[in-house]
């Protein structure tokens, strides 16, 4: 029999609120097993985890049952407690009377009754607990990046300083992601080419550091400190170690009419080509979808002109297998498609166009060579109109745009105005907003900056209608502040498209069994705790992949990723999980079931003598869980016809003594 | 369940520690309020629940039982809730047979992030139930003290 200790935690006035502790307390003093019982302010601060561990010393307690807030949050913290206290940490039972009761219950007495049954059921079950120890497992002391903007790349660098090898695995031709994309960064203005490309530099030198540029994440396997991961390097058709990226090739191509995307298809590239000039690794590429001599055999100049010798027309795709112990999961950002919004005439007229692609028009190595003109005609603007919040914050249109803030857009559209209104002081800049979000330091100051010495003229209100008429755009909108309708004659319309996560990530979470959001970020493992932790142990988060962010915020949460990153590989071993599988030799009949369930491959059979009835011994198969591999799923106490599964801290009986509890 | 004479339907919730139950705690968080006849049971992964425990629940008097997990797809451990799906779909068929009405149970897909969803759920479930009246059925006249 078990000698319980309860503890009701009051949790301020989170539980005490709507829940009577005291009654709750005094109502589980009864229950079978139960010796001691008590509450207290605070039961995770140190004078109450004291508390317990003198509890647990004067009463002689074998197991403990706190009624506090989520498991999720204090299991970890009472069953180091227990430790602490000489008993086993998995004797600790939680009953979770805030999240599920006090919080949701605004009635005293309806929190009280509910909160003696969530304790009733803990205690019922740890009345069945017994002690479990973890296995431990190593750590291969090798992260793997998935995604090469700056997120990726400054993670990259933070945990190769601290002398861990990185792979980098980047589905383009080369590393930089957005960042390379982009002009000028908000709130300094200084060019985002100058301070990325350093950094691109220090990746390729950094000899910690593996680039797999052009590759992909095939498959994952395995668990933290184990993950077996395999890559797909695509085939590029230019042998890269031989490459110099001297660029003739991109220059000699006959195909020259393929769109850029780095360009965003405002310009045309080569079948074989170098993304831009600061690429890393700086290799030319062969788009096959492009190719003359890859579709028909026909052609095979670039060839002949490379003096190095670099072009592999037979070049194959190569699988990579490699283990890891951390994953960091980069994947970034897009702008939304602007298709379904038909209303902005972006596939009517060239002369709309994102803000990415406003971008790469102010870039001076863009399709203009840094000059602003207009894509239609190339002749300059004189009148420029920004529309914020395209598809953001759009709750009514959420089958086409996003309900959240895209976060970023306001700023860089103040930078855009700013920036077009300083070089061509002769246009006119409209800016059509909801609302101007500037939190962010030194950045109220530069928006204002924008307004008051660079006269932009910026108007809330939301834009209805965009027209072209004649090599005009009339842009329809509404001025809330001066309640009335205008129409503004424009040469050029940029919209600030609302950002998504990358369409790699979703298929990414499913291979890493990482959660994510409705909006397909990914999901943290606490909002606020554990901000640069995927739930799921050993992944970890950097970057726009888990919200929408701007480079600054980016780049803290990258090395905040590596910082955790370098915590979990200077580990040489890690403690496992002690809720696993476990086989009852005795009752099972070896007849594979559980082994065709299990996700892991944890379950194999093994061949054993039992003794037999007068005397006699007699060989037979049984099941057996390998607990390093085994991740406590479950899946085979069910599959398991004869019952002979069962799953440590999840007992038959345990599970079964709850769901008496509970309908008692 | 009859509460002081007075029926209050009692509904047994298994909800997986990775998304439902973080779904439910996000409930609590955001202060969606959700019937307190919904009582949670944390379980790893929804394949770990036994078709036995739903009976069991039946047996000792609960009114409606209610499975959460992952979303399809985003099973923590990969494919749990496939298993899930199909091995209730075969009890859920055989409820009628049993002498459960079969509304009685649902398997619902409750994300980490549906906090609403969670707390929708559990409204309409507990409606649902009170409508059916109390479950008689598969009582087992054994439990009663």
């Amino acid at each position: 029999m078990q000698r319980i200790g309860v503890f009701v935690c009051w949790c301020g006035s989170n539980i005490a609120g709507t829940v009577d502790v005291q009654a709750v307390s005094e109502a589980l003093k009864n229950e079978p097993g139960v010796v001691f019982s008590t509450n207290y302010q605070y039961m995770c601060s140190q004078a109450g985890q004291e508390l317990i561990i003198n509890s647990v010393k004067e009463h002689n307690l074998t197991g403990i049952v706190v009624c506090s807030c989520s498991p999720r949050m204090h299991e970890a913290t009472f069953r180091k407690t227990a430790a602490a206290a000489g008993i086993n940490p998995y004797m600790v039972e939680i009953a979770n009377i805030r999240e599920q009761c006090s919080w949701i219950h605004k009635d005293m007495e309806i929190g009280t009754e509910k909160a003696i049954i969530l304790g009733k059921a803990a205690i019922a079950k740890v009345n069945l607990n017994a002690p479990l120890t973890p296995g431990e497992s190593p750590v291969t002391k090798r992260a793997l990046v998935i995604g090469g903007g700056i997120a990726g790349i400054q993670t990259a660098l933070d945990i190769a300083e601290a002398g861990f090898p990185v792979d980098i695995v980047e589905t383009k031709p080369t590393i930089g992601g957005k960042m390379a994309q982009i002009d000028k960064t908000f709130p300094t203005l200084d060019c985002a080419a100058c301070i990325l490309t350093p950094k691109m530099v220090d990746v390729a030198q950094n000899d910690k550091i593996r680039i797999f540029s052009y590759s992909e994440v095939e498959d994952v396997k395995g668990f933290v400190g184990n993950f077996d991961v395999k890559i797909k390097k695509k085939a590029r058709y230019v042998k890269e170690d031989i490459c110099t990226g001297c660029g003739v090739c991109t220059e000699k191509c006959p195909m020259k009419k393929v769109p850029n995307e780095f360009n965003l298809g405002m310009d045309n590239r080569r079948a074989i080509y170098i993304p831009f000039a600061q690429a890393v690794p700086k290799v030319a590429t062969i788009d096959p979808n492009a190719c003359n001599m890859l579709k028909s055999g026909k052609c095979g100049l670039c060839a002949k002109v490379c003096t190095a010798g670099a072009i592999d027309y037979t070049q194959k795709d190569e699988i990579i297998e490699e283990k890891y112990g951390a994953i960091v999961a980069a994947t970034g950002f897009n702008p939304i498609s602007m298709d379904k919004f038909d209303e902005y005439a972006y596939n009517q007229s060239k002369d709309v166009i994102t803000s990415l692609e406003f971008e790469r028009l102010t870039n001076a190595a863009g399709p203009t060579a840094g000059k602003l003109l207009r894509p239609s005609d190339g002749k300059h603007p004189h009148k420029i109109v920004f529309v914020q919040c395209v598809g953001s914050r759009c709750e009514s249109c959420a089958e086409k745009g996003k309900e959240y803030c895209s976060k970023i857009c306001c700023m860089y559209t103040a930078k855009h105005a700013m920036l077009t209104r300083d070089k061509y002081p002769d246009t006119e800049v409209y800016v059509f907003y909801i609302d101007v979000r500037t939190p962010g330091k030194a950045f109220d100051e530069f928006y204002r900056r924008a307004v008051e010495e660079y006269n932009v003229h910026y108007i809330k209100g939301m834009v209805g209608k965009i027209s072209p008429e004649g090599d005009k755009l009339m842009v329809r909108g509404s001025d809330l502040l001066n309640n009335k309708q205008l129409t503004i004659d424009a040469d050029l319309v940029v919209l600030a498209a609302a950002i998504e996560p990358d369409k790699s990530a979703r298929p990414l979470a499913t291979m890493l069994t990482a959660s994510m959001d409705t909006n397909d970020f990914f999901t943290e493992a606490h909002p606020k705790l554990r901000p640069v932790e995927s739930p799921t142990a050993g992944v970890f988060l950097s970057g726009a992949c888990q919200g929408p962010k701007d480079i600054p915020e980016t780049v803290s949460q990258a090395s905040a990723a590596a910082a955790k990153v370098i915590g979990l590989l200077a580990k040489d071993k890690l403690t496992g999980n002690p809720c696993v599988a476990q086989a009852n030799e005795l009752m099972c009949n070896g007849c594979s079931s559980c082994e065709k369930v299990c996700p892991y491959g944890a379950i194999t059979y093994v061949d054993k003598e039992f003794r037999m009835p007068n005397r006699t011994t007699a060989i037979r198969r049984v099941a057996s869980v390998n607990p390093a591999v085994c991740q406590g799923c479950g899946a085979c106490t069910v599959a398991c016809p004869s019952g002979a599964m069962d799953l440590n801290g999840f007992l038959n009986k345990q599970i079964i003594a709850e769901v008496d509890a509970i309908c008692k | 369940m009859q509460v002081n004479g007075e029926y209050k339907p009692l509904i047994v919730a298994f909800c997986c520690n990775w998304c439902s139950y973080a779904g439910a705690d996000l409930a609590g968080t955001n202060r969606s309020n959700y019937p307190d006849n919904v009582k949670i049971i944390k379980v790893p992964c929804s394949c770990r629940v036994n078709p036995m425990f739903i009976l069991r629940a039946f047996q000792r008097g609960a009114d409606g039982v209610i499975l959460c997990g992952c979303h399809p797809g985003d099973c923590h451990y990969t494919s749990g809730n496939y298993y899930t799906r199909r091995r209730m779909a075969l009890l859920f068929s055989m409820l009628n047979f049993l002498g459960i009405e079969k509304e009685r149970t649902r398997v619902e897909w409750v994300s980490a992030a549906e906090g609403a969803k969670f707390a929708a759920t559990m409204n309409e479930f507990t409606e649902a139930v009170a409508k059916l009246g109390e479950n008689k059925r598969l009582e087992d006249l054994r439990c009663k003290r």
